[in-house]
């Protein structure tokens, strides 16, 4: 192996890192800047958890303990499997070696879908988050139907649907638009993105206290212009945390892409385990999958934490 | 409707009802504000003295009565509430400056936005206004690097940006520490000296005694006495004002 590997900027929270798993103290930090607020008055009262705070910590947090495990499993893997080859082939480390040019092609597509679903996602999002607030009865109900529903269908489900009902192509007028399978599947992971974002508005423009819209109501503020003045700006911030959180989520959920059929990393893995025939391949190739996936989302994760770190101090 | 001229009450409030539910929160309350005039309106939680301000530009919706500033009644449903409003200016107990504007930017906001008024202008009237309320020098902090009182004054030269015609202060001092209170009474004795017209609602009696043309005493959503500071603090009637002045005072 390369000595200087650990000098990769992934890694360097892992090495500076106390005996302390990074993931708690930093909760145990941001815990006490939270117990013990500072004395200014324009504190936020908000003594529930937002549910932004919830979902902010509940999932994917991942920490240096994980990589530990990740890579002595994959070494570990490694040498069962070289125990149990045949003595005449090739080495386990030279063959996920000979596959990786391959198999970072696919996960470019796992990160380009992630990209994808993201940008459409949030863009819908915001837009569906603004209707679940809206004054007219009709246009939250649909809005609420359209955000429960695709928040709580499975993703799979949703995929399988982008890939059965959407056409192969779009005609807009002349224009042509090619709809692969990867676009599709993207589609699909975009509608529950959507959905997640949509959530995300709505309880950030709720944890906003009343008095903001009172204030700017008074100064003669229009709805429109207190939202976007003054209520939403503030949520952008309080949103980001979530929203890369939700981004780490989508990128792990990618490889759903690779059931219906998209050369995703996870179905090439697949294809090169079926190209291979060697059963002691089996569990290496998928650590080695895995630790890809981990090296992309642990720096997120890591960043997500010192957001919402900062935010809290505030 | 005969169009509204300075020697009617800028602010004319007959009989108003309104509940929330099941509680009767204003329960026929009049009163009428002249121009320049400062009234002080006092009497114990929950006496509905928040909502009658908030009743006075709209923010809440009355049941029954009549309020009429500077001759419009503000409960109409045709009512223009933006041009009312641009008339009406309140402050919070909780000032509620908003935190991602630093205080030059939350005293510009509103007259550049609603009013459509030149940048360069509403600039350099904000500047004053900061001078004025003593804040001269914080303009870029933002409201968390404030002290209450001081959050408190550019919420005042906030609301005074949009030049309005009457103030509301909706007990203004009730959130501070003990050692900025003054500095914000102070602020609002200035306006009042200049001709302000101003509806107090307030805790600090001493206050009141000293500023106040008029003095309301309000319980359960109605007026239970009013007058001079003088005569309403030597002299009131009425048992239960006496009652409450005993405990404060």
């Amino acid at each position: 192996m390369i000595p200087n590997a650990t000098d990769l900027p992934v890694l360097k929270p892992f090495r500076l890192a106390s005996p302390l798993p990074g993931g708690e103290r930093s909760e145990r930090e941001a815990f006490r800047v939270r117990g013990f607020p500072r004395s200014h008055k324009f504190v936020i009262p908000s003594p529930r958890p937002s549910p932004l705070r919830a979902e902010g910590h509940g999932a994917l947090r991942i920490g240096p303990a994980y990589f530990l495990f990740l890579t002595s499993a994959l070494l570990l893997a490694v040498g069962i499997g070289q125990a149990a080859a045949a003595p005449a082939a090739p080495s386990i480390i030279a063959t996920l070696i000979k596959w990786t040019p391959l198999l970072a092609q696919g996960f470019a597509l796992n990160i380009a879908m992630s990209f994808i679903a993201m940008t459409i996602g949030t863009a819908l999002g915001f837009a569906l988050g603004l209707a679940l607030i809206s004054l007219h009865r009709p246009v939250r109900g649909v809005a609420w139907f359209l955000t429960e529903f695709f928040r709580n269908a499975p993703w799979l489900v949703l995929l399988f649907y982008c890939m059965l009902l959407l056409p192969f192509e779009l005609r807009i007028g002349d224009t042509i638009i090619p709809l692969p399978g990867w676009m599709k599947s993207t589609l699909g992971l975009s509608l529950a993105v959507m959905a997640n974002v949509a959530e995300l508005v709505r309880g950030a423009v709720n944890s906003i206290p009343f008095g903001q819209w009172e204030a700017a109501e008074a100064l003669a503020f229009s709805r429109m212009q207190t939202l976007r003045m003054v209520i939403l700006p503030q949520c952008i911030k309080r949103m980001t945390p979530p929203w890369m959180n939700l981004y780490a989520i989508l990128t792990v959920g990618t490889p759903l892409a690779s059931v219906v059929g998209v050369s995703e990393a996870m179905t090439l893995t697949g294809d090169i385990l079926a190209a291979e025939n060697r059963s002691e391949l089996l569990v290496p190739m998928y650590l080695y999958l895995l630790l890809w996936f981990f090296i992309y989302c642990y720096p997120i994760a890591r960043f997500t934490v010192s957001l919402e770190r900062r935010f809290q101090v505030r | 409707m005969p169009a509204w001229t300075p020697d009617q009450p800028l602010i004319r409030i007959r009989d108003v009802h309104l509940s929330f539910g099941a509680v009767q929160v204003l329960n026929g309350i009049s009163l009428d504000v002249m121009k320049g005039d400062v009234i002080c309106i006092i009497g114990p939680s929950g006496a509905g003295k928040s909502t009658l301000l908030r009743c006075v530009n709209a923010l809440v919706p009355i049941d029954r009565g009549s309020i009429l500033v500077e001759g419009q009644e503000v409960h109409d449903a045709k009512l223009d509430k933006l041009a009312l409003r641009r008339k009406v200016g309140m402050v919070f107990q909780q000032y509620n400056l908003f935190p991602h504007r630093t205080a030059l930017d939350n005293v510009m906001m509103a007259p550049i936005h609603v009013l459509k008024r030149p940048r360069g202008e509403v600039e350099q009237e904000a500047r004053a206004l900061m001078r004025k309320v003593r804040l001269e020098g914080k303009e870029g902090s933002y409201p968390g690097e404030l002290s209450g009182g001081q959050q408190q004054r550019v919420a005042i030269a906030r609301s005074l940006a949009m030049q309005p015609d009457v103030m509301l202060f909706d007990e203004v001092t009730a959130a501070l520490d003990p050692e900025t209170v003054k500095e914000v009474l102070v602020t609002i004795r200035e306006l009042a000296e200049e001709g302000m017209t101003c509806m107090i609602v307030t805790h600090e009696m001493g206050f009141a005694r000293e500023i106040a043309d008029e003095i309301y005493f309000t319980d359960r959503g109605v007026v239970v006495e009013h007058g001079p500071p003088a005569e309403f603090f030597a002299h009131s009637r009425d048992p239960r004002t006496r009652q409450f002045l005993s405990q404060i005072l």
